[in-house]
């Protein structure tokens, strides 16, 4: 990969040059952001919150949705990710090749323009299986899409005709393309994938005009890279000291340190700080990397015009699980211990669902959000870090021994599938995995471009349960749940709650779902082609309010459809259960629109 | 974990988790010591009372970070590369070790990358081929974790 450095010169030309451009921008998304007729990014707003005012349907009369229309995306493989609606035009993406279609709301979806990238066909092998994509942005009547290779492509959103197109990484040493861009004022931000490949981290910034970059800050590294300010940058209230991203890192190890960046990117435009998450470090053999390995698994706060980090939180020092800290932030303002904040709620890979002020970085509520959660007993507040239950430490336990019945699995008790806030109800939506593994890490050695993992994992069911998902109500206050649906499979859909007091999600069966969200009470569902790994969106074209939500279970689940999920280990009385998902769905690719009968 | 592919190793892992059993295989038991056995084109694993040797639990392990990516868990196959517990049944070791360390691409966008620099699979060559056998003999049952006898070190 190229390595673009940081320098502060360049960052103050880049601002001069982008300031003029940026109010406008800025101010075109913020307003666009609260029209609930539009799903102008893909989680709905800045704050990642997934909820829409509209209340056309609602809970009364919800059980009475039907299909309005369908479209096939022609690809069969994973499709996560949504539609965005802006105005009478609907923008839908599909994994890899990474096709976007424009379509007409005013037709029933007739194609406007499709845009197909040619891609490096060495990204394949990198990508291999299933090659997701979780959607493209808008800004600036241009529709951004972030390639499977790792190429940003501007596409002017009128007739889909390239822009501009900049490569933010080299698939070649592993780095690729999963995640949706933001754009921010007069930049757009872009994360990378390849934490098994020893890629290293980074969220970088362009500036929408020409796809210059603005600004790159790394996971790990000198200061430089991490555009951490040793005395400004805090972790829990404390300045972080110098070079903190390599010195709790063996000699180099850092450079080939992980903490991928290719979850969601929230942002606060009153403080005008950027949010996310930081992945796994590699490799998953924490005996080879000693120490806290910092700034892996953690959530960073940066400041959107220079990208300098305000604060750092680390979940999940040292991890041994691959606990990728990297699900949303979903901003929000709420009394929290009887004092009104400004507060970032995450449900991490971890298990633990935080709740941090998201202006100082305050760690105010740590508590597991699965039950079934063992690997630490709870966050130590004052430091911030979990106690780990020796029995699960896999770095205690040693190379090339297997330890077992850990819980949360590495996919964690939830994976990128965005939760969702309702501001009538105060409460959030999380869909969940209720799956627990076995843990085996072994010695690896590093070459570019090749997989850097080190562990085998085998994972099944939490003990006692039959089931191994979970959609569940959160009180982000109390740090409790206060509803929760079991579901035959993990749930893998990103949620999204309305102001008609529904929330909808879908299963990996192919269900679209819609149930009571004070009350988590099934009111609808319908069976779509396929699993739905996808994530609900909603929208009002002519008066009318619409739920949109792509199915499509990946190549991956065309062989994990083989079988149902059983553990030998757990009693075989249990297998039964867990009928295979084969027996419920197939491959797919469709987007699917429902509406209340006229 | 996160790169696009082994995220959704998980998801199959979870979809499909350890028990692919069915199979209506004959296995026939080594003759002999675990603690006297070595590698061999020809008898390419010990197994003996449902366990194998450590150098195939070993195969097990690194094809499960290297290749079931593509191949999907236990040598099942996915919708992109061959079931290699199939392929297993008429390829030679000298003809898997070709596959391997060259890479293969018969048709377009189907690529089977060559690992001749990739220090955790060359060394670890027959130790894959003697997991991969075992599956397709049905000494390995389902995509589980082998049973295994100790590891045995040779002077
Ligand atoms: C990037 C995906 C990918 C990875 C990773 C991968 N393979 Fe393959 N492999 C393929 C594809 C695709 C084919 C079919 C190629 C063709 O026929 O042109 C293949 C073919 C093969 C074959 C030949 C099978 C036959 O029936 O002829 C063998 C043997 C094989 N692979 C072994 C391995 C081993 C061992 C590993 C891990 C060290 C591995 N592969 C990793 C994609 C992959």
């Amino acid at each position: 990969m190229r390595q673009f450095r940081y320098t502060a010169a360049a960052a103050v030309v880049a601002l001069a040059i982008g300031s003029s451009g940026s109010a406008f921008a800025n101010a075109e998304l913020i307003g666009m952001q609260n029209n609930p007729n539009d799903w102008v990014m893909q989680n709905g707003n800045y704050a990642n919150t997934r909820f829409s005012e509209l209340d056309q349907i609602n809970a009364g009369n919800v059980k009475d949705l039907k299909v309005a229309w369908t479209f096939s995306t022609g690809v069969l493989r994973g499709h996560e990710g949504g539609p965005l609606v802006i105005g009478d035009v609907m923008y839908v993406h599909a994994p890899f090749p990474n096709t976007v279609f424009a379509l007409d709301l005013k037709d029933n979806g007739r194609i406007i323009w499709k845009y197909e990238p040619k891609q490096d066909p060495s990204v394949i092998p990198v990508m291999c299986c299933d090659t997701v994509n979780r959607g493209v942005a808008y800004g600036d009547d241009k529709i951004f899409l972030y390639q499977a290779d790792a190429t940003l492509v501007a596409l002017d959103a009128k007739t889909g005709t390239k822009v501009w197109s900049v490569s933010n990484g080299d698939p070649n040493k592993g780095a690729t393309g999963t995640s949706a861009p933001v754009v921010v004022k007069d930049k757009v931000l872009v994360g990378i994938s390849g934490g098994e490949f020893g890629v290293r981290g980074h969220l970088t910034a362009y500036n929408i005009k020409d796809g210059s970059m603005a600004w790159r800050g790394y996971s790990m590294g000198p200061d430089a890279d991490t555009l951490i300010d040793p005395q400004k940058t805090t972790h829990l209230g404390k300045p972080v000291g110098k070079d903190s991203g390599t010195s709790t890192w063996e000699g180099d190890q850092w450079k080939i340190g992980g903490g991928t960046t290719w979850g969601w990117y929230s942002y606060d435009p009153e403080l005008n700080l950027v949010y996310y998450g930081s992945g796994n470090p590699s490799t998953w053999n924490p005996v080879q990397r000693p120490g806290d390995n910092r700034w892996s698994m953690t959530i960073f706060a940066r400041d959107a015009d220079t990208g300098m980090a305000k604060w750092v939180y680390q979940m999940t020092p040292h991890d041994e699980w691959d606990y990728d800290g990297i699900n949303e932030m979903i901003l929000v303002d709420k009394e929290i211990g009887g004092k009104s904040r400004k507060v970032l709620v995450h449900f991490d890979r971890n298990g633990f669902g935080y709740t941090v002020d998201r202006v100082t970085g305050e760690l105010l509520v740590a508590e597991k959000y699965d039950p079934a959660v063992n690997w630490a007993t709870h966050v130590d507040m004052a430091t911030g870090r979990p106690q780990v239950v020796p029995q699960y430490s896999t770095h205690h336990n040693g190379e090339d021994v297997n330890s077992t019945g850990i819980c949360p699995a590495a996919l964690g008790s939830k994976d990128q599938q965005p939760a969702s806030y309702s501001p009538k109800t105060g409460l959030f939506y999380v869909p969940t995995n209720h799956v627990c593994m076995d843990y085996e890490p072994f010695r690896v050695s590093y070459t570019a471009g090749q997989p850097y993992v080190g562990a085998t994992l085998s994972m099944y069911p939490a003990p006692g349960g039959d089931h191994l998902g979970n959609f569940i109500a959160w009180d982000a206050d109390k740090g409790e749940i206060v509803w929760s649906n079991p579901e035959k499979f993990s749930v893998w859909s990103g949620a999204l709650a309305t102001a008609g007091g529904v929330v909808f999600y879908g299963t990996l069966e192919g269900y679209l779902k819609a149930v009571d969200a004070k009350t988590g009470k099934e009111l609808y569902k319908f069976k779509t082609p396929s699993g739905i790994i996808g994530n609900v969106n909603t929208y009002m074209h002519n008066g009318k309010q619409y739920v949109a939500v792509l199915s499509g279970l990946g190549g991956w689940a065309g062989i994990g459809m083989a079988a149902g999920l059983t553990d030998p280990t757990a009693g075989l009385g249990a297998v039964g259960a867990y009928a295979s998902l084969s027996n419920y769905t197939n491959l797919g690719g469709q987007l699917t629109v429902f509406e209340l009968p006229n | 974990m996160k790169p696009t592919c082994l995220r959704n190793p998980l998801l199959a892992a979870l979809l499909l988790g350890p028990a692919l059993v069915s199979n209506g295989y004959a296995v026939t038991e080594s003759t002999g010591d675990y603690r006297i056995f070595t590698f061999s084109a020809e008898e390419p694993y010990f197994y003996k009372d449902g366990k194998v040797d450590f150098g195939t639990y070993n195969g097990f392990r690194r094809y499960h970070s290297e290749c079931h990516v593509c191949h999907g868990p236990a040598g099942l196959g996915s919708s992109y590369a061959p079931a290699l517990m199939k392929s297993m049944e008429t390829m030679t070791f000298a003809q898997f070790v070709d596959v391997v360390v060259r890479g293969r691409q018969q048709r377009a966008n189907f690529v089977m990358p060559g690992f001749a620099e990739n220090m955790n699979v060359l060394p670890y060559l027959h130790d894959m081929f003697a997991y991969l056998k075992a599956r397709a003999d049905g000494a390995i049952p389902g995509a589980t974790r082998p049973a295994k006898f100790p590891k045995v070190d040779i002077k």
